[in-house]
């Protein structure tokens, strides 16, 4: 666990209009890891990835993509160089087909990081192969969980913001969506995935963070967490 | 009618559509990507038809002579559309929807004034396109070959769309970010390029529909607001967004104006019917008939919410008796000191600011926003001025019944516009508009038709201009008063939940259409008083006061105070009644002096005057604490 951080937050703060949501958020995600943002139901899991992507600007605090500082930066700058972002609600194009979903994600191969096309993306989501002209809006939740992380890829990201993958889907999906999930991590791919599912979050995450009130509770590996039984008890009960 | 002349008028219905799709089409286009109404559309049209004679002049009356100056006027608008995106417009996108209305009123004004300086007041006629100024024998009636190829042209720019819209990747993009914008950008596409380039396109597609005309129609001042009324209709029937949709009400309104025009007038049971005269509401009818049937246009969906953050708008904060005296004390005092001349300024300005305040009434509390506010205010005008002298009513008579009629028709109007929302609830108050508008300018024997209706004096006891002020002032500050009253009434707090929650002001038990309703009614009634006080003030009407151009004055008023302020109408009434006057006796170029002051507030003030100020105020105050 020496390689050095990707993605770098220092004292996130955020707000929705008013609302002061995330109260100095800081974590890390280093090259080739999958980290799980874990918490509860509006604890700031979602607006954490969309202040790091710039959806909802940050008022406060640093976040450092590669090196460079980007919490300036809007969105399609972010994108660009090469942080992926998969929304919760997927936010597929309804009138679009599979492929022009895809075409719409699309952007110039990057230099180290994997490049990705349909049919390397069919390959890693075989459904989507069977369905190219459907548009997006005539997909089940379970495809359109797996196009919208695809349309992302297809934008070659060096690290992927998920955002509740495992939101739901039927168990043999997300059964699917962990190995999917495996599968960009040996693709060399740091994953930073907010989650309210902990099981899941286990199969996948080498590290975990948990989120409370718009503030970070705990740091440390999966292994830790799932030791701490209080720790879970406290956060992540319902 | 025999076939034949069915025929010959179904061909030129056909030909004037073509223009009316291509000039639709940008329309849609820009309205789907980037959600702006754009009203200087019809300026770009406008534009594309100056440029186009101003060119050919250049080039020469040959064949490739015309048709490089066509397409190179409509490429010389994709241009200005450009510019006006990266000037003006790429610096709002984040403002209320309203606001970006207001910039585009601007640009129209700013542009109407660029061609009457390059052009002049004349109306240009434009040569025949050479080679083409022969006419084709169609079953024994000669059709102009020019018309034919127009006809062409129509399904030849619907298909190139299509192509462009389904087989490029800006076509996908152009689509995502129809739907959503925002998850374009986070996929790592610039939206601000993606916008200019739809404006470019847009903007072209407007440019080519008015270079086209240049055989057909002269080039002249007016088509601005014309063109962009027929756009509007066009792309509301045929469905917001929806480009064949576009076509489709192109080709329906195109036919039945064609038809309303070479019908004549006909008998039909004894009844005269003059079709002729139908044909400047005829596309209003039939604009009515779809949306009341089907709301979202023929081909078109209910609109994807956009996912923008926009905060609600804040509670309306009330005036303080302190300062509503002192403002009232000076309204009353400034007359015995000023000349008989300011007297009459602020007469008008009274007028407006009721007019203004009662279309906020619908547009902010009500949320209900109208392009054809002037219906009202028109009608009040010709309720007195036709009570009066047609009706033989005393004048005192005349002034207090007027606003009932005018609440009157906007039961009636109202009636239909509350089953509507957002934009497709103003196109429909325009149609209601232009459909009063061209009956006042066509019943020549009842309202004076062009001309208007003359000697609508008060009576003798109000003869001085001083004396009318003081009444004007009491009638439309009671006016605004009683809405002021109502907005703060239970009655406007179901508005404003209505407004900010259709759906859980439903779920608790109101019957929103209703209130809307009666919102509506009430606005009218008022808007109808200005009318009727305004007209006694002048001792005419003419059919302007109906027109859109005053609905479009009325918005403008609202918008430059500020929507979200109680106050902003009355301000932005004032100031704006107060410029025109200045500018108007100063320059020619009035309106271009406005247009660019509006821009200039747009620009630095994107929540309106009023609201600007206080958000100003409220930064210097947290600075100094």
């Amino acid at each position: 666990m020496s390689s050095p951080a990707i993605l770098e937050v220092r004292d996130l703060h955020a707000f929705y209009g008013r609302a002061h949501i995330l109260h100095g958020v800081s974590l890390e995600a280093r090259a080739g890891e999958v980290v799980a943002l874990l918490g509860r139901n509006g604890a700031g899991k979602s607006t954490t990835m969309k202040a790091i992507m710039g959806l909802v600007p940050p008022a406060r605090g640093e976040v450092s993509f590669d090196g460079r500082r980007i919490e300036r930066l809007p969105p399609y700058r972010i994108a660009r160089l090469g942080l992926g972002y998969v929304p919760e609600e997927r936010r597929i194009f309804t009138d679009l087909s599979v492929t022009e979903n895809l075409e719409v994600g699309r952007q110039a191969a990057r230099a180290g990081t994997p490049t990705w096309d349909e049919r390397k993306l069919f390959t890693l989501f075989p459904n989507l192969g069977g369905m190219r002209e459907r548009p997006g809006g005539r997909m089940s939740g379970g495809e359109q969980q797996m196009l919208t992380i695809a349309r992302t890829l297809m934008g070659n990201p060096r690290c992927v913001l998920l955002d509740e993958p495992s939101e739901g889907l039927a168990p043999i999906i997300v059964e699917q969506m962990a190995n999917s999930i495996r599968a960009l991590k040996s693709e060399g791919l740091s994953v930073l995935l907010s989650e309210q599912n902990l099981h899941f979050s286990q199969a996948v995450a080498d590290r975990a963070y948990i989120i409370e009130k718009g503030q970070i509770r705990f740091g440390g590996s999966m292994a830790e967490l799932t030791a701490d039984a209080s720790l879970r008890e406290q956060y992540l009960s319902v | 009618m025999t076939f034949s002349s069915i025929l010959i008028q179904l061909l030129n219905g056909l030909a004037a559509a073509s223009s009316l799709f291509l000039v639709s089409a940008g329309l849609s286009l820009i309205f789907g990507v980037t959600r702006i109404v754009n009203f200087a559309h019809g300026s770009l049209y406008m534009l594309g038809l100056y440029g186009a004679y101003t060119l050919i002049e250049l080039l020469g009356r040959t064949p490739l002579g015309f048709w490089s100056a066509v397409v190179l006027s409509a490429l010389a608008v994709g241009l200005v559309g450009v510019l006006i995106e990266l000037l003006v417009l790429r610096r709002i996108y984040r403002a209320p929807e309203l606001f970006q209305l207001l910039a585009t009123f601007a640009i129209v004004l700013v542009i109407k004034d660029i061609a009457l300086f390059a052009w002049g007041a004349e109306d240009l006629v434009g040569p025949r396109a050479p080679g083409l100024s022969n006419a084709v024998e169609i079953m024994g009636k000669r059709v102009p070959a020019y018309d034919l190829l127009l006809i062409a042209i129509g399904p030849v720019v619907l298909a190139a769309i299509w192509l462009l819209l389904t087989r490029t990747r800006w076509g996908a993009l152009v689509r995502a970010a129809t739907q959503d914008r925002e998850m374009v950008g986070a996929l790592g596409v610039d939206q601000a390029k993606l916008f200019t380039s739809v404006f470019f396109v847009g903007a072209v597609l407007a440019g080519l529909g008015g270079a086209l005309q240049i055989p057909r129609e002269p080039a002249n001042l007016e088509l601005d607001l014309a063109v962009i009324a027929d756009a509007f209709v066009v792309t509301v029937v045929g469905g917001l967004g929806s480009i064949g949709g576009a076509f489709l009400a192109a080709v329906i309104i195109g036919v039945a104006k064609a038809f309303c025009i070479g019908i004549g007038t006909v008998t039909w049971f004894g009844v005269e019917i003059s079709f002729s005269k139908l044909t400047l509401v005829v596309e209003f009818l039939i604009m009515a008939l779809v949306l009341v049937v089907r709301p979202y246009g023929l081909l078109g969906r209910p609109q994807a919410a956009q996912r923008v953050a926009a905060e609600p708008a804040p509670p309306f904060t009330v005036p303080s008796w302190s300062f509503a005296l002192v403002w009232l004390a000076l309204l009353l005092v400034v007359p015995w000191v000023a000349d008989r001349y300011t007297a009459i300024l602020l007469t008008d300005i009274v007028c407006f600011a009721l007019f203004a305040v009662s279309l906020h009434f619908i547009m902010g509390p009500a949320g209900m926003v109208s392009f054809g506010h002037a219906a009202y205010f028109g009608i009040g005008a010709y309720a007195a001025g036709l009570l009066l002298k047609r009706a033989g009513l005393p004048m005192e008579a005349a002034l207090l019944i007027a606003p009932l009629v005018a609440g009157a028709f906007a039961i009636v109007y109202g009636w239909f516009c509350v089953r509507l929302s957002g934009v497709y609830l103003a196109m429909l108050t325009l149609a209601f508009a232009q459909i009063s508008w061209s009956i006042v300018f066509q019943w020549d024997s009842v309202t004076g038709g062009s001309n208007g209706v003359f000697g609508v004096w008060p009576s003798a006891w109000l003869a001085d201009k001083t004396v009318y002020y003081y009444l004007a002032l009491g009638l439309c500050g009671a006016g605004v008063a009683l809405l002021w009253r109502v907005m703060f009434s239970p009655f406007g707090f179901v508005l404003r939940a209505g407004r900010d929650s259709p759906l859980r002001a439903e779920a608790i038990g109101i019957d929103l259409r209703r209130f809307q309703w009666a919102a509506f009614v009430l606005a009218g009634a008022l808007a109808g008083l200005a009318g009727a006080v305004y007209a006694f003030s002048k001792g005419s009407i003419s059919p302007s006061t109906i027109s859109i151009a005053q609905s479009t004055d009325g918005l403008v008023m609202v918008l430059l105070g500020g929507v979200e302020t109680l106050t902003g109408p009355v301000v932005g009434a004032a100031i704006f009644t107060w410029l025109r006057d200045v500018v108007a006796r100063n320059t020619e170029f009035w309106r271009a002096v406005i247009g660019l002051v509006i821009l200039l507030i747009v620009l630095l003030f994107p929540q309106g005057l009023v609201g600007g100020l206080k958000a100003l105020a409220m930064r210097w105050r947290e600075g100094r604490a």
